[in-house]
Formats: C-alpha cells, sequence, structure tokens
C-alpha cells in the first residue's frame, strides 16, 4: 500500500548574530502561518540537541527542508547530523541573488524593505514544499 | 590580580514555534544593542550545535547566560553538550511570572507588552551581566 506523505518539517538555523538568521525565522513562519499552513510543521532546531525525540523522530520518518541564513549551513548540517538528510538545502542569500534583493543589515524590527525579503525567502520554501511533496 | 572578562555571551533559545522562544531572542537584542553593548555578546545558537570552532571558543573562554523560552532547556542544554557549565540560565517565562501586566503575545513580530517586557527583563539581567563580567578568569 501506498502510504503519502503530506507533511514536511522546516528546520529554520534562526541565527542569533546574522540578520540572515532573522530573514530565516521570519520566512519560515509566513510559511508555516499562511503560505503553507496544513503542509508544514516546524521543528525547533536546538530541540534536536536537547534530546527532543519527537523532533528527531520526525525529521527521520518525514522528509524534511532546511533554510539556511549563512554558508555555514547550522541548520542542514545538524539535521542531517542528528536526524537525517534534508530533503531540501536552502541558502538564504542564494535566494535573495537570484530574486535582486538585498540581505538585510539588522538583526530585527524589520520594516517593508527587509517584508519583500522574507516574502520571497517564504515563496521559496513554499515552492519546494510542492516539489517535495510532489515527490512522493 | 587576574584578568577580568571582557565579555558575556547570552545565549537564546529562539524557539521557532513559541512566543516564548520569541521573548528570549528579543532580550538578548536589548542586551546586546541597548542595555550592554560591548559587554554582552552573541553567538549564533545554531553555530554551537555544530560545534564551530570559533563559536565554542567564545563560549569556553566567556561567561554564559543562557535565556530558554521553555522548560526543555534548549540553550542551555545545546551548551552543556560541549562541557560547559552554563554560568546563569534563565527561563524567560520567570518575567512575565515578576510582571504579569505585560503578556507577550505573537511569535513573527511580539505585540507591544511583549516587547515592553523584553527592555524590562534585559534592564533586570544587566547587573547579572555586569558581575559575570567583573569575574576574574
Amino acid at each position: 500500500m501506498e502510504i503519502r506523505i503530506t507533511k514536511v518539517g522546516i528546520v529554520s538555523c534562526s541565527g542569533e548574530e546574522l540578520p540572515g538568521g532573522t530573514l530565516c525565522r521570519q520566512a519560515c513562519r509566513k510559511v508555516l502561518e499562511k503560505l503553507k499552513p496544513h503542509e508544514t510543521v516546524t521543528i525547533c532546531l536546538p530541540l534536536f540537541i536537547a534530546g527532543g525525540e519527537e523532533e528527531r523522530t520526525f525529521a527521520s520518518n518525514y522528509p524534511t527542508i532546511t533554510v539556511d541564513g549563512c554558508e555555514k549551513l547550522c541548520a542542514a548540517k545538524a539535521t542531517e547530523m542528528l536526524s537525517g538528510k534534508p530533503s531540501k538545502s536552502l541558502l538564504i542569500p542564494e535566494i535573495l541573488k537570484k530574486r535582486g534583493l538585498a540581505l538585510p543589515t539588522k538583526l530585527r524590527d524589520f520594516g517593508p524593505e527587509e517584508e519583500d525579503a522574507a516574502q520571497a525567502v517564504a515563496e521559496e520554501i513554499a515552492k519546494a514544499v510542492d516539489e517535495v511533496l510532489g515527490e512522493d | 590580580m587576574g584578568k577580568k572578562h571582557k565579555k558575556v555571551l547570552v545565549l537564546p533559545c529562539s524557539g521557532i514555534g513559541k512566543t516564548y522562544g520569541t521573548l528570549a531572542r528579543e532580550i538578548a537584542y536589548e542586551m546586546v544593542e541597548q542595555v550592554r553593548p560591548g559587554t554582552a555578546t552573541l553567538t549564533c545558537l545554531p553555530l554551537l550545535i555544530i560545534n564551530d570552532l570559533n563559536a565554542r571558543h567564545l563560549i569556553t573562554e566567556n561567561p554564559v547566560m543562557t535565556l530558554d523560552g521553555c522548560p526543555r532547556d534548549c540553550a542551555k542544554k545545546t551548551v552543556e553538550a560541549l562541557g560547559k557549565k552554563v554560568d546563569r540560565p534563565f527561563q524567560v517565562i520567570k518575567f512575565y511570572t515578576a510582571h504579569k501586566e505585560l503578556k507577550p503575545e505573537g511569535i513573527t513580530q511580539l505585540n507591544d507588552a511583549g516587547r515592553k517586557l523584553a527592555k524590562v527583563a534585559a534592564e533586570e539581567l544587566a547587573a547579572t551581566v555586569d558581575e559575570l563580567a567583573g569575574q576574574e578568569k
């Protein structure tokens, strides 16, 4: 019997030290709350290491999409290390370059300019969700 | 006399699924940008998860304060997984318990009460940063 996968776990790096981390977090929340609320769940990255069995099990059994704010790729590496290879790994600087948008320069209090960047990243994540669910 | 610490690491959990994760993050930003710039400093928590050498060095060499948004204490456990004892672990709900008039709401953006609570919490934590910064290495 074929079991259809209907949920994807979104793992955001949410890095605190870089604007890309905040953008990552904002974009992932947009996907979870507005663009793909029925197809996605969030996975707290720190919970992987803090012994969150539920999170590790979910990420082992369901597809995951990691979203990273910089080239260090913490979300992708941590997910692979502690749970399993992500179905897709997205990198914010690459997405913004493709869309002709600048990386935000502040860590919080995002305005309209940063909002455009968050929307663009969220749309790319949503597209990746469709692709991952379409593959199963 | 021994050298004193110059930096204090403030590490929020930034849990993406809960208001208190956002509150922890906002308190950390208040501390490093407004209340104790130059002393309070951040590093990305995920860097510790992947065992980044520079981030590991920072937490090993400096006092660490963690701000967790739920009882699972992810920030604290992430630091401890690297063999470093957290100098001052906090669960940020304690600030709401002490200031019930400031109920934080929202995850993407905190409401006004939540942002005010973050400012109040950062002010209250300033003394702890000063104390940790004043300790001898």
